[in-house]
């Protein structure tokens, strides 16, 4: 089998075909942070889990009947903080 | 024992003599040739190929993944995903089956994947129809695919096994069309030398990918490439493809040492002395052989080229083979509208600026299973013979068997 090679410069270091190296969500983390990071209020939240239904990436969690966020692969949309109808969820930059 | 025989001889016999059909030899070359992933949509004139190896495969002759799949886009892509993942992998299709998989055509020859497939040729509807015509595989010459076109039932056998040797060659690593005329060819039976397992085991050895996709070493295969790389892979194809051309002469030798049969990648008949050679391919070369025969036994100075091969385009070949012929009548069972048969442009292409070139004349034949006789043959022969005499063409272009008022306009059957 042969190495993938990513960088070249020139058409002879090409790799046989066109391959490449990826990122993908088992191995490395794929999250963005758009609209910063949402913390979910857990004194507030009801676990009524639309914000997991909402969530476009299946970045939020249910944990032992607790809603959680992955951060792995959370972009930062902010649909669950739009989405929450108790505002338990706030997108924060830090 | 039976028959009389030493009681060795099956074990000493390098092959058994058996009767198929052009998809019998096809299906049962594919045994031999042990693909782990089968993957085919079922279509007239290829439906036997699809039933003969979902057989092998049910009744546990041949250790495959067969798939079964709701069309031909879908079965590409599947075949595609097979081959990346390591897996030797083949399908077959007919016509509009073709035209519907067009898309994972290129895919399939820009990621490299060596796959195999069969393409029992048949016309394109509208009009519809089941019957002959090479339009359907000449139609996707451009996608990255190297063609055979396969003139009888020994020859489709031989073929899929050494198309598999040159798919999989390092140097090559292209996908490859065996295509045979539908019906002619598909359905018309013949006694067929079947090589042994072991036999076909030592000439074609398992298949080895490039990058196997693997879930704990994740690869994209083909990411997005922005212009400043696309054109290299494609040069890449192109480089594969004039590879291809000494490997198919390489491994067709090795065969022939092996198996006592060998094709080349255009075969010439009878053109030694030729003033008019005709150039076909698949089945109507057969019939233009027989054609050329009885013209020589009335001391006509005839020839036959048939292409075997069309992508890569032999053209050195057949330059080489047509040297001092003065004309030359192409043979084509498919059509570029607007332009012209393809093996007669490429063809004429091809010898253009050879001062010695000979005149080139397309005859159009054999579209939608038209019956093309050794009479039709013969008749273009002769009209090949009068450009040569005279070195005039009439007609550049001429579709034979169209039944006009005018019978001058034609060239009808007698």
């Amino acid at each position: 089998m042969r190495k993938v090679k990513t960088k070249f410069e020139f058409y002879e270091d090409l790799p046989l075909g066109p391959v490449a190296e990826v990122e993908t969500s088992p191995l490395h983390r794929t999250d963005w942070h758009l609209h910063g990071r949402p913390v979910i209020d857990h004194e507030k939240c009801t676990a009524c889990r639309i914000c997991w239904i909402f969530c476009p990436e299946g970045a939020i969690q249910l944990e032992d009947g607790a809603v959680t966020v992955n951060y792995r692969y959370c972009k930062g949309c902010g649909i669950c903080a739009h989405e929450c109808p108790v505002g338990a969820i706030r997108m924060t930059r830090s | 024992m039976p028959g009389g025989g030493h009681p060795h001889d099956e074990e000493l016999a390098m092959t058994t003599k058996r009767l198929l059909t052009g998809n019998g030899a096809a299906a049962l070359a594919v045994k031999l040739c042990q693909p782990k992933v089968i993957c085919a949509y079922p279509i007239t004139p290829q439906t036997p190929i699809v039933e003969y190896l979902a057989k092998f495969v049910a009744d546990g002759e041949l250790k495959a993944e067969y798939i079964p799949i709701e069309g031909e886009h879908s079965a590409m892509a599947a075949c595609i995903a097979a081959s990346l993942a390591g897996a030797r992998t083949y399908t077959a299709t007919s016509s509009q089956g073709l035209a519907y998989m067009q898309e994972g055509l290129f895919y399939a020859a820009g990621v490299r994947a060596p796959i195999l497939m069969t393409v029992v040729n048949r016309s394109l509807a509208a009009p519809w129809t089941i019957l002959a015509g090479e339009d359907d595989s000449i139609s996707q010459r451009d996608t990255g695919w190297i063609q055979f076109y396969c003139e009888s039932v020994q020859e489709v056998l031989d073929t899929h096994i050494q198309a598999y040797r040159v798919a999989e060659d390092w140097e090559v690593r292209l996908p490859v069309m065996v295509c045979l005329d539908g019906f002619n060819l598909s359905h018309c039976y013949e006694y067929v030398e079947v090589p042994r397992q072991r036999d076909v085991d030592e000439f074609l050895p398992p298949f080895r990918p490039m990058y196997r996709l693997d879930v704990e070493d994740p690869k994209l295969i083909p990411p997005f490439e922005p212009p400043e790389w696309f054109m290299a892979f494609k040069l890449q194809q192109e480089e594969a493809m004039e590879n291809a051309k000494r490997r198919i002469r390489e491994v067709d030798e090795q065969f022939s040492e092996r198996f006592g049969r060998g094709y080349g990648l255009v075969e010439p008949f009878l053109c030694e002395d030729a003033d008019a050679v005709i150039v076909a391919m698949g089945t109507i070369a057969g019939t233009a052989r027989e054609a050329v025969a009885r013209m020589r036994r009335k001391r006509r100075k005839v020839g036959l080229v048939r292409i075997r091969v069309f992508r890569p385009f032999p053209r050195e070949e057949l330059k080489h083979a047509l040297r001092g012929v003065k004309a030359v009548g192409v043979i084509d069972r498919n059509y570029s509208f607007g332009c012209g048969g393809a093996v007669f442009t490429e063809l004429r292409s091809a010898l253009y600026g050879d001062r010695a070139a000979p005149i080139v004349l397309g005859f159009v034949a054999g579209l939608g299973g038209q019956d093309v006789t050794v009479h039709h043959v013969m008749e273009m022969a002769e009209k090949v013979l009068g450009a040569a005499e005279t070195g005039e063409v009439e007609r550049e272009t001429e579709w034979i068997g169209i039944r006009r008022r005018k019978p001058c306009q034609s060239l009808n059957s007698p």
